[in-house]
């Protein structure tokens, strides 16, 4: 698939879904389940998490020759803390209402194993172009994946989306998807979903294929 | 009972909000090292050793923070004395006791970026806990940890027995496990009242 | 995992490491510090306009507040008390005239501790308003404390008559099931969150016999101290 002319492209693509941090590689879900019980949650978390992949993978990249062997996690740590703290203070600045909503969640960032994940396994070996392309396909695969959960648990478990009523007065909110099992029980429901889809294709194909022979 | 007792922050950080099923921390180790019972007991035991110690670290440098009006540094703090308190943890164990090392040794890299240690570190500092408290809340969280693990580990144990559709095997089954398991956990919130 | 970029490297240069970590440290220190230097006043801006909200919805008709701590024994207007709960607010209209103040007070909840500011009236005697500031109270169910209008409703004015031989409430503040409050004094619960609602009546309750001993004494500094 990869020929050398979309190569560039691939590497940007294949975050958003053949490789999506949330849904295939599971990597990432504390903040996945614990701030998507509404959508614009769910955005704050997910830009803010693309800002701080697709800024420590860019200086990564950049000093992937200075850093020694030894000290490269010591110092990659160090590299991602200090742009979560800057995330930190200006969400804060922007908006109060949204930092108190995400809580501890936007510190957490530090320990959310993709942007490490991406630094020690791209960005330490590639260029600083397609490390950039490489942070911004998983961080928006990541959003994506953010906002799967909390679409769903807003509409079910508040009737609404962005705040703006959908279902209607009579609908009764179905409370437990915006509490702590919602989340489990949605992020496991899409699991499901996606290994049922994926088992259909198979079957397919794998049909096709006996009755061509046949 | 009183808010503030010893004995609520124990109950608090154990049951009524434990830091896997309702507040969402460790979610990866949880999901990782809970198929066996064996490997799920050791991995708690691990983390509530790191966490205690970490507690202790992040206790006294947010102390020295403060004094040098310097709060800003905390997270890049916070994470320097965790990695490095796990690598003096693993060590320690390496030197004076091989065989426990041999036992929680691969867990102890792993716990690096747990982000139930961190989460401790950051949650004692906004509820502004003394020393005696921090030691308490680590060791609660701690063993809400092993516990919500242990508990995993034997229900996804007995499943592994079972027929299930094929779909369902792996992640998708376990988090409805987990689903439920922290439906059971919410029955314990009117703890405190 | 193939290595293209970074060559093995076989001897590690101790002086090499020590230098890349000081240099990555001091550079994110700089960043560290020229962005909390930047954004301190916006956060500042931003949590001085989340505690007006709160206190002017409290308190109707304020337009301007003055922080006060309590002391050993008396009140002192104090901008810099920082403790929850030892410091309150005072809050004037446009003419100056002292038009309540507003207190805050903490208490166990269903999940964990629920934190609220509540306004009280020292001339009429009663509580003006309550907002709650801080809770994990289950969505849906325990958040109705901030979210049902006709259980806010109750704070608009409840009596909180202080007893002048005792110096303590005149009666004390209690939660009644849903549609049987009879008394002024009286807070209306809530169907289905039951425990959360009598925690807010039951730390206003608290709130009001430890403050009021304290404030209602040293009125007269608030009024004075407008200017």
């Amino acid at each position: 698939m990869s020929t050398p002319t979309n190569e560039s492209l691939d590497v940007f693509v294949k975050g958003l879904w053949r490789e999506n941090p949330v849904f295939v590689m599971l990597l990432g879900m504390c903040p996945v389940l614990a701030v998507t019980n509404s959508v614009i949650n769910a955005l704050a978390m997910g830009l803010a998490t693309l800002f701080v992949l697709v800024m420590s993978s860019a200086l990564v990249s950049l000093l992937r020759n200075v850093i020694p062997k030894q000290v490269r996690i010591a110092t990659y740590i160090v590299i991602i803390a200090t742009f979560v703290t800057v995330v930190d203070y200006s969400i804060q600045a922007i908006s109060l209402e949204v930092y108190l909503a995400l809580g501890a969640f936007i510190q957490l960032i530090v320990v959310n194993c993709i942007i490490l994940g991406r630094a020690e396994a791209f960005a330490s070996k590639n260029g600083i172009g397609k490390s950039i392309l490489d942070a911004l396909g998983m961080g928006i695969g990541f959003t994506f994946a953010l906002l799967c959960l909390g679409g769903v648990r807003e509409l079910l478990g508040n009737g609404s989306l962005l705040d703006i009523n959908i279902l209607g007065p009579h609908f009764e909110p179905w409370s437990v998807m915006i509490l702590p099992p919602g989340g489990f029980f949605v992020l496991g429901a899409w699991l499901l979903l996606f290994s049922w889809l994926k088992e259909r294709s198979e079957r397919r194909k794998t049909e096709k294929e006996a009755s061509h022979v046949g | 009972m009183s808010d503030d007792s010893l004995g609520f922050i124990f109950l608090n950080a154990c049951i009524i909000n434990n830091f896997v099923l309702s507040s969402f921390l460790g979610i990866c180790p949880f999901l990782g090292v809970s198929g066996k019972y064996e490997t799920a007991s050791r991995m708690g035991f691990a983390v509530m050793f790191v966490m205690l110690v970490s507690s202790v670290c992040a206790y006294f440098i947010n102390t020295l923070l403060v004094q040098l009006d310097m709060e800003y540094l905390r997270l890049i703090c916070y994470i320097a004395v965790i990695a490095s308190s796990v690598q003096l943890v693993e060590m320690v164990m390496k030197k004076y006791s091989p065989a426990l090392f041999r036992s929680l040794g691969i867990f102890l890299p792993l716990i690096t970026t747990n982000c139930a240690i961190l989460g401790l570190a950051l949650f004692q500092t906004a509820k502004g806990y003394n020393f005696l408290e921090c030691v308490v809340y680590a060791l609660g969280a701690g063993s809400g940890f092993t516990l919500a693990l242990v508990i995993m580990s034997g229900l996804r144990e007995q499943l592994s027995l079972h027929d299930v559709p094929s779909i369902a095997k792996g992640a998708g089954l376990t988090l409805m496990v987990a689903g439920i398991l922290s439906l059971a956990f919410m029955g314990f919130a009117g703890l405190g009242s | 995992m193939e290595q293209q970029a970074i060559p093995a490297a076989p001897v590690a240069n101790p002086r090499k490491m020590v230098a890349v970590l000081s240099g990555v440290a001091a550079l994110s220190g700089l960043l560290i510090v020229g962005i909390f230097q930047f954004t301190a006043p916006f956060i500042e801006a931003n949590r001085e306009a989340m505690i007006e909200r709160a206190v002017f919805k409290v308190v109707p008709g304020g337009t301007e507040k003055q922080v006060y701590g309590f002391d050993e024994n008396s009140v002192s207007p104090d901008p810099t008390a920082a403790r929850f709960g030892d410091r309150f607010y005072a809050v004037y209209d446009d003419n100056n005239t002292l038009k309540g103040v507003a207190l805050e007070t903490s208490g166990q909840g269903y999940q964990d501790v629920i934190r609220i500011l509540y306004g009280y009236d020292p001339v009429r005697q009663v509580v003006t308003g309550m907002t709650v500031l801080e809770s994990k109270e289950t969505p849906g169910l325990g958040d109705k404390i901030s979210k049902d209008p006709n259980f806010v409703a109750n704070f608009d004015a409840l009596d909180a008559t202080v007893d002048p031989g005792t110096g303590d409430l005149a009666h004390s503040i209690t939660v009644v099931k849903n549609g049987k409050k009879e008394h002024a004094w009286e807070i209306d619960g809530i169907t289905g969150a039951t425990i959360s609602s009598k925690a807010i009546g039951a730390m206003m309750d608290q709130g009001l016999k430890t403050s009021l001993p304290r404030l209602l004494p040293h009125l007269d500094k608030l009024k004075k101290a407008a200017l």
